[in-house]
């Protein structure tokens, strides 16, 4: 299955890209995917950031799907002190 | 049933406009939070200041927070405003508006609403400075670049 991964903020400073397609076996976990990330992105930080599939956090166990969004949330930030 | 409005914009924020549109004949109380960019932040001089938005989540996430309020306090309408891209210093960045008939409810919901959006939505803030530029953020250690 294909996931579509997107960067954010310093991640995708650090990454150097805005989005990536990765290719997983099916029933794979955000947790496989992550670790997945990490060897092609080795600038990833070792801490994972918060994780959300098709708009919505998600714990590291969550199933994955063919086409699912999945995005890497640094630490947010909006608004002001 | 709540009226909710939950924008994004790269525009300044009208805060005149957000408070007639959660203005109603029933609403006893109305509060209007506006976060605005500083020029300072641990020591150092901020010269400008730009936010990045993954713009459809975070509007699923505004909405959400919506809900929740509704959910938690009889309030009338909620209307939240993030600026994104550059926002020059002393300007609003973010507002929520909450009408309610009564003001424990309006500050009550006013307080959840922007403590909510700043922990979970996902908008990100720069800080330019002088011979640097940083991300905002508990783990930003590595995000700094010069």
């Amino acid at each position: 299955m294909r996931i579509r991964v997107l960067f954010f903020a310093y991640l995708r400073e650090r990454c150097g890209v805005r989005e990536a397609d990765v290719e997983l076996p099916e029933g794979a976990s955000v947790d496989e995917l992550w670790s997945r990330l990490v060897t092609r992105f080795p600038a990833l930080p070792a801490a994972p950031p918060r994780f959300a599939v098709n708009r919505v956090y998600v714990d590291k166990g969550h199933p994955l799907h063919d086409n699912d969004e999945f995005a890497l949330i640094p630490p947010v930030s909006g608004g002001t002190q | 049933m709540t009226k909710s409005s939950y924008r994004v914009t790269s525009d300044g924020i009208d805060t005149e406009a957000l408070l007639s549109e959660v203005g109603n004949a029933a609403a006893g109380a109305t509060t209007l939070f506006v976060g605005t960019t500083r020029n300072e932040n641990e020591g150092r001089i901020v010269e400008r200041l730009e936010y990045e938005v993954y713009e459809s989540m975070a509007l699923e996430e505004m909405r959400r927070i919506g809900e929740e309020i509704a959910r938690r306090w009889r309030v009338i309408a909620v209307s939240m405003v993030h600026r994104v891209g550059v926002v020059p210093i002393g300007q609003a960045s973010v507002a929520v508006a909450i009408s309610a008939a009564h003001r424990e409810e309006a500050f009550a919901a006013c307080r959840y609403g922007i403590d909510t959006l700043k922990a979970t939505v996902p908008i990100w803030k720069k800080e330019f400075y002088r011979g640097g530029e940083h991300w905002v953020g508990p783990c930003h250690a590595h995000g700094a670049t010069v």
